[in-house]
């Protein structure tokens, strides 16, 4: 039974109690203890979403306005398919575009060589000019090969472009709060040093914070045109805000790990006489890992909130854009494919509070957080 | 006589928002070498408050401590420390734990001497079967054996014992008790433990010191106990001297109960003239 605890562990520090009916009704246990968990934890959701869907059908039954009326459930559902449709006629055409220009250059290629051969045979002017014609007609299928689509971004380009710029900005919150948390942990003098920055920005919105980075970035790469540095200069203005709001959280929740940690493991440090490195590195760190891991759930999800509204003022390419530009557009399907990109973020800001759950159960110690 | 271990006049002054509270004062102890003692008391009398100052992890006030005619400054692993929690780090294994210390004693001695030293005295503690497990999985007794292989590992010149057994239940506690009691005879060292348990203080040790209760606790008795060693748990029980010093030792701690229900029932009394007092002011000042 060995794969039945195997699962059972992962439910627990996946924080997914939803599949543990179902593993235990597989491993042949209590049927009817196992149906109360599958109806607690699948029907009774499986009913609440289903009255939820009711209730906004009657809303956008009631809610029009002369120009625009809520969208329904069903029409929510198929703006969805469309958009996820038109990501792969996108891509299809693009493939296209791209085998065709692939094709082109082959020609260019075998002409050039024709004209090459015909080079070295002739002598004089004629040489001359049958050896340009063949670099230039090479010059033409380097080109072509390296062509690349121009279409605009798709639903599904924004979404990955919104979780990269997330994971980035995140990444740079988690590298400067973390030492700065174990900084202010270990330390009382650089903690009293840097509480009042913490206390002023830490209730800043990200909107307050976002001109600001705009200036840094700006002033940072003047003299660059678009597409001669390593990035995008609005994926760096949003990642910047997502940092600057998803830091705090990470830092506080270090500060309190390291600051918390057991006196009885400090002791032991103390009676071991280990040295400063052993010290943070083998009991402080590992000790306050569960708290950071709370810390950085919490930045996670910041983040992912402050990320829509960064990209909605920055013009980043991404799902705040995506949704602003249909707002803007105001076709037809607009509310409908609004209503679609909400249920698009919840479920990935969902996804990434499930990665971050695992992490953080996984060194807790078996002390699993409630989900 | 100067000991291998010398407390002399150690004392214990805590500032609270009230002034100062003298917790343990003018406490003089010697120990020979390989000798075991046990300081026996009520809680919350300041024996935890001696362990701990012996152990540099708490700020002596007064007076000091000398093991083999050098006095203590700070913490070190020439005193092993066994918490009355076993303090192991839960996401290290059993050997790790134990390897934490070995390390930072044994520098210079060969990664494999070091295991090899690790798991003798895991396997002392009969631990040799569970040393790659963390010791989140651990029982709470293993756990504790644990932290008993880790203060021997580190061959201190002293052990210190803080209530080692206090969080075990009581068939656990005679089995740490019997391991601890065999390592002892083959490595001889110097122990010191703290303990509210009578039989325990009789079964254990050497030198059993009681101590008055606090504030300005001091050493109230010493008995020294006849029972031979290696000792055998059913000897000692029949050992004719055994019940007189249970009860010599309880009737002191029963003392100090009545002495402390005695000065504190005299504590109301004050306090209850100086209320009347006051309000007999108050009443002719109307």
């Amino acid at each position: 039974m060995n794969w039945r605890g195997g699962l059972l562990k992962f439910c627990e520090v996946a924080g997914l109690p939803i599949f543990e009916p179902f593993v235990r009704l597989a491993a042949g246990e209590d049927k009817k203890e196992q149906f109360v968990g599958i109806a607690k934890y699948v029907l009774l959701p499986i009913v609440a979403i289903a009255l939820f869907l009711g209730f906004w059908a009657m809303a956008a039954n009631t809610v029009v306005t002369d120009s625009a009326k809520l969208p329904s459930p069903k029409a929510t559902w198929d703006a969805g398919a469309q958009l996820i449709a038109m990501h792969y006629e996108q891509k299809q055409a693009d493939r296209l575009a791209k085998q065709e220009k692939v094709g082109e250059a082959v020609r260019y290629m075998a002409e050039a060589k024709a004209y090459g051969e015909a080079a070295e045979k002739a002598t004089g002017a004629k040489k001359e000019a049958l050896e340009a014609k063949s670099l230039s007609l090479k010059k033409r299928a380097v080109s072509a090969v390296n062509y690349e689509p121009s279409s605009a971004p798709t639903f599904i380009d924004q979404i990955w472009t919104s979780v990269g710029t997330v994971f980035f900005g995140f990444l740079l919150a988690t590298l400067v709060a973390v030492p700065l948390g174990v900084l202010c942990g270990m330390s009382p003098w650089f903690n009293a040093a840097l509480t009042p920055f913490i206390q002023v920005f830490k209730p800043v919105s990200p909107l307050a914070w976002l001109p600001l980075a705009f200036i840094v970035i700006m002033w940072y790469y003047a003299g660059y045109s678009a597409g001669e540095t390593f990035f995008n200069k609005a994926f760096l203005i949003s990642a910047t805000t997502v940092c600057l709001c998803s830091l705090w959280p990470t830092l506080v929740n270090t500060t309190l790990g390291v600051a918390s940690v057991d006196k009885d493991f400090i002791n032991v440090a103390d009676v071991l006489r280990l040295s400063w490195a052993q010290r943070l590195f083998k009991i402080i760190l590992p000790a306050s890992l569960p708290l950071m891991f709370a810390g950085m759930r919490i930045s996670l999800g910041v983040g992912w909130m402050v990320l829509i509204a960064a990209d909605m003022l920055a013009q980043n390419p991404g799902l705040g854009k995506f949704v602003w530009d249909e707002f803007q557009n105001g076709s037809e399907l607009t509310y409908a494919r609004i209503a679609f990109s909400v249920f698009v973020i919840g479920m990935i800001g969902l996804v990434l509070d499930r990665i971050m759950i695992f992490f953080r159960n996984l060194v807790s110690f078996g002390n699993p957080a409630p989900a | 006589m100067r000991g291998y271990v010398e407390l002399f006049r150690l004392g214990k002054t805590y500032d609270t928002h009230k002034g100062p509270v003298v917790i343990v004062e003018d406490f003089d102890l010697n120990l020979e070498r390989g000798e075991y003692v046990a300081l026996l008391g009520h809680s919350g009398c300041g024996k935890s408050t001696v362990l701990t100052m012996v152990a540099g992890l708490n700020p002596i006030t007064t007076g000091g401590v000398a093991i083999d005619g050098r006095e203590i400054d700070g913490p070190g692993p020439d005193r092993g420390v066994v918490f009355q929690s076993p303090c192991l780090m839960p996401w290290m294994t059993a050997l790790d734990n134990v390897m934490l210390g070995v390390n930072q004693v044994y520098r210079n001695a060969s990664k494999n001497d070091r295991i090899d030293l690790a798991s003798y005295y895991l396997n002392l503690v009969g631990l040799g079967g569970s040393l790659h497990k963390r010791a989140k999985d651990l029982s709470q007794g293993m756990q504790q054996r644990v932290g008993i292989a880790r203060a021997f590992a580190l061959k201190p010149k002293m052990l210190l014992l803080d209530e080692p057994f206090g969080m075990l239940d009581s068939l656990t506690r005679m089995e740490l008790q019997e391991i601890l009691l065999e390592i002892l005879v083959r490595d001889k060292v110097t122990t010191v433990m703290v303990t509210h348990d009578v039989d325990e203080a009789l079964f254990m040790s050497d030198r059993v010191v009681m101590m008055t209760n606090g504030p300005r606790a001091r050493v109230g008795a010493i008995f020294s106990l006849p029972f031979e060693r290696p000792r055998v748990r059913a000897d000692v029980l029949d050992h004719p001297e055994y019940y007189e010093y249970r009860r010599k030792m309880i009737q002191f701690l029963e003392e100090q109960d009545h002495r402390k229900l005695k000065a504190d029932a005299e504590a109301r009394e004050q306090a209850k003239k100086q209320d009347e007092a006051e309000e007999q002011q108050v009443a002719e000042a109307v």
